[in-house]
């Protein structure tokens, strides 16, 4: 029996799958299980985050080729919905319209970067896609009659995620509680985020065990054979570079309607880059439970870290540099060189290592 | 009209080709701009800008041709220069604002030495602690060499803080010359000037010893050369090293011009060094050169006549050049 990366079923792929549907479950119920606004804002950036890393992974495991572009598709789709619901108004039309919109100015980015630069040396792919990424941060932050500059925009979402917005009312007509949790919009809100990530991260994974997922994981082993095999690598890479990128901002838009605000700082910075990056690669490349996973451990991270950082920080007063480097706005610093330890020691990451542990006939 | 073409294709090819397009680009220019003066002090400008990008990058397009290693954490190099000179030069206060020269240049120096040397023990440590392990994997290259950056650009903050910090010229380099009504800052004619002293130190290095014969070559065909007896690797630490000093002088120097300076600089100049460096063709100095002088031409050029399209300007000068010539205007790397 073979699973997504081509190894037998071992004891610890059924422990990674095992820990996948755990977090599955628990962000399901999230409101339920963790009643305070923090957590719910935790557990709706992890959902987002999953789908964004998963789709950063069909580039980057499944196809070996590296993009630095993708918070600007993601960006694409959180701007497209940002600006229409702005413009029109709260409503379904203008998400829509900021989906389609998004999904059309991201495709035709990742054409057009994807014919360009795919053809020739690998590596001017992560130079140009860089350099492209760059011009789309700084013209969000010029073009601020449009985008709201650095300050970004900040709009009401569909009558039906406002707080106020009643799903069930008891016999007094008031809010109905569940479990004590409101049956109000946000909890709307928070479903539909959870269920349009699950919906594409669902879509991803089929797309990985199809005909043409295969091809692309012949393409990052050896792209001389495949080609000669004749199957046209950049046909296949252009494409995946697109399908990440429609996906990609789809997670945008859903972000977007979430958030109720977009600006460069949550939709385009490149410090969300480097974030997904982490994930990837703390997580595992070359699998979509990988994805999972590294979102999660490193959302948790940045929430909950920085305040054991500080405790940190505050036992060792005194001491000279490492205060500084223990202060809560360093956690990056200690993240970086755990990536660095990981991509030495487990390229595989997390998921991919456990999965190859424990092998069973 | 073939014909036609092929002759001024050789006739251009004779007065160097397309070592030719920023002198196009500057008569063009002049054209746009009509006031002689103020083109003078652009181009001026343009061309000292070139120079420290080309500072920063030349190590990074040998790197690539000479070892297959694309380092994204390059630009570590150009911050934590520009820090460092910072720092001595603030530390040798008294000796800058004296009204001796010879203080000024020797502080000057001192700085700059200081980032040359820090620039030397990081690259040597970048290289083997960073880099060997991961030789011929670009994938893995692309994340370690990000991861790196990322914790370079951190322990700058930890050390020198988020504020900017503001840097200390020497003062026989403040103001500028003025002749007629054309204005020339004299750190950029400085600037200038020890850009293209390092540029040709390093052609005549790379052209007439044996040491550069043999970069030459290895970036040709480093099999060949390793199966003749050399080493390669040991060479390709002397280059990395030197590449990291070169890129912390242009820190230095870059440092001087802005006057002020964030952890950031280095991640916003990385994009700048990329477009040079494929523009230019990876692998040969003379490439990067020329795309550095373009890319400081055009910015300072398109800044001036249409300060909305600066920002994008390098971005459609590289999408231009790549469309026209997919691998640089002189790679030495096929």
């Amino acid at each position: 029996m073979t699973n997504q990366t081509g190894t037998r079923t071992t004891t610890g792929t059924l422990i990674v799958k095992g820990t996948v549907a755990l977090i599955a479950a628990l962000l399901l119920f999230a409101p339920f299980l963790f009643q305070d606004v923090r957590s719910l804002e935790v557990a709706a950036r992890i959902c987002i985050f999953i789908v964004l890393v998963a789709s950063f992974d069909l580039l980057i495991g499944y196809t070996g080729i590296v993009s630095f572009a993708h918070t600007m598709f993601f960006g694409f789709g959180a701007y497209g919905a940002a600006i229409l619901l702005k413009q029109m108004g709260p409503g379904w039309t203008p998400v829509l319209l900021g989906a389609v919109a998004g999904v059309a100015v991201s495709i035709v980015f990742a054409v057009a970067i994807g014919l360009l630069s795919l053809r020739v040396k690998a590596i001017f792919f992560a130079m140009i896609t860089l350099a492209a990424a760059s011009v789309v941060l700084v013209l969000a932050s010029q073009l601020s009659h449009l985008t709201g500059g650095e300050d970004g925009i900040t709009y009401k979402a569909p009558d039906l995620f406002k707080p106020a917005t009643k799903l069930l009312t008891d016999a007094d007509g008031k809010v109905l509680k569940v479990f004590g949790v409101r049956m109000n919009g946000k909890l709307a809100a928070y479903y539909f985020v959870f269920a349009s990530c699950l919906v594409l991260f669902l879509v991803m994974l089929r797309f990985t065990v199809s005909p043409v997922g295969t091809v692309l994981k012949a393409i990052r082993e050896n792209e001389a054979r495949a080609e000669a095999i004749g199957y046209r690598v950049v046909a296949y890479r252009t494409f995946v570079f697109c399908l990440s990128a429609a996906i990609a901002s789809l997670a945008g838009t859903v972000y977007a309607v979430w958030l109720k605000y977009t600006g460069p700082d949550t939709a385009l910075s490149f410090a969300i880059m480097i974030d997904i990056l982490l994930m990837v690669v703390i997580g595992g490349m070359g699998t979509m439970w990988g994805a999972v996973i590294g979102a999660v451990l490193l959302t948790l991270a940045q929430y909950y870290l920085r305040d054991l950082m500080g405790a940190a920080s505050a036992a060792l007063e005194g001491v000279p540099i490492l205060p500084e480097l223990t202060a809560p706005d360093r956690w990056l610093f200690w993240l970086g060189i755990i990536f660095i330890l990981l991509v030495y020691f487990f390229p595989k990451g997390i998921a991919g290592t456990a999965m190859e542990k424990g092998a069973r006939s | 009209m073939r014909r036609l073409t092929t002759t001024l294709e050789t006739t251009l090819g004779r007065f160097g080709g397309v070592n030719l397009l920023p002198v196009a680009v500057a008569l063009v220019a002049f054209v746009l701009i009509g006031a002689p003066s103020s083109w003078l002090t652009l181009t001026v400008a343009g061309l000292a800008m070139g120079m420290m990008l080309f500072l920063m990058a030349s190590g990074l397009s040998l790197v690539f041709g000479l070892m297959d290693v694309l380092n994204f954490g390059h630009s570590a190099f150009v911050s934590f220069g520009a820090f460092v000179s910072a720092t001595v030069l603030a530390g040798m206060g008294a000796w800058l604002t004296a009204d001796s020269w010879v203080l000024n240049s020797l502080a000057l120096a001192a700085s700059y030495l200081a980032a040359i040397c820090f620039g030397l023990v990081a690259g040597w440590f970048f290289e083997t602690v960073i880099i060997k392990p991961v030789y011929r994997d670009h994938l893995r290259q692309i994340l370690i060499t990000i991861g790196a950056m990322i914790v370079a650009e951190q322990a700058i903050l930890a050390f020198w803080g988020g504020t900017p910090f503001s840097v200390a010229r020497p003062h026989f380099l403040e103001g500028s010359w003025i002749i007629g009504d054309v204005s020339i800052e004299i750190y950029r004619a400085f600037a200038f000037t020890l850009g293209a002293a390092v540029f040709v130190m390093l052609f005549f290095v790379l052209n007439r010893t044996r040491i550069g014969l043999l970069i030459r070559a290895g970036v040709e065909d480093r099999e060949m050369v390793e199966a003749l007896g050399f080493r390669v690797d040991r060479l390709f630490i002397g280059v990395f090293m030197l590449g990291s000093a070169l890129a912390a002088l242009g820190g230095a120097m870059w440092a001087g011009y802005e006057t002020l300076i964030t952890p950031h600089m280095g991640a916003e100049l990385m994009i700048v060094v990329f477009i040079v460096v494929i523009i230019g063709g990876l692998g040969s100095i003379e490439g990067t050169l020329l795309g550095a002088i373009m890319v400081g031409l055009m910015s300072n050029y398109i800044g001036f006549l249409a300060p909305k399209l600066a920002l994008a300007s390098n971005m459609i000068l590289m999408v231009a050049i790549l469309l026209w010539r997919p691998n640089g205007l002189r790679p030495a790397v096929k």
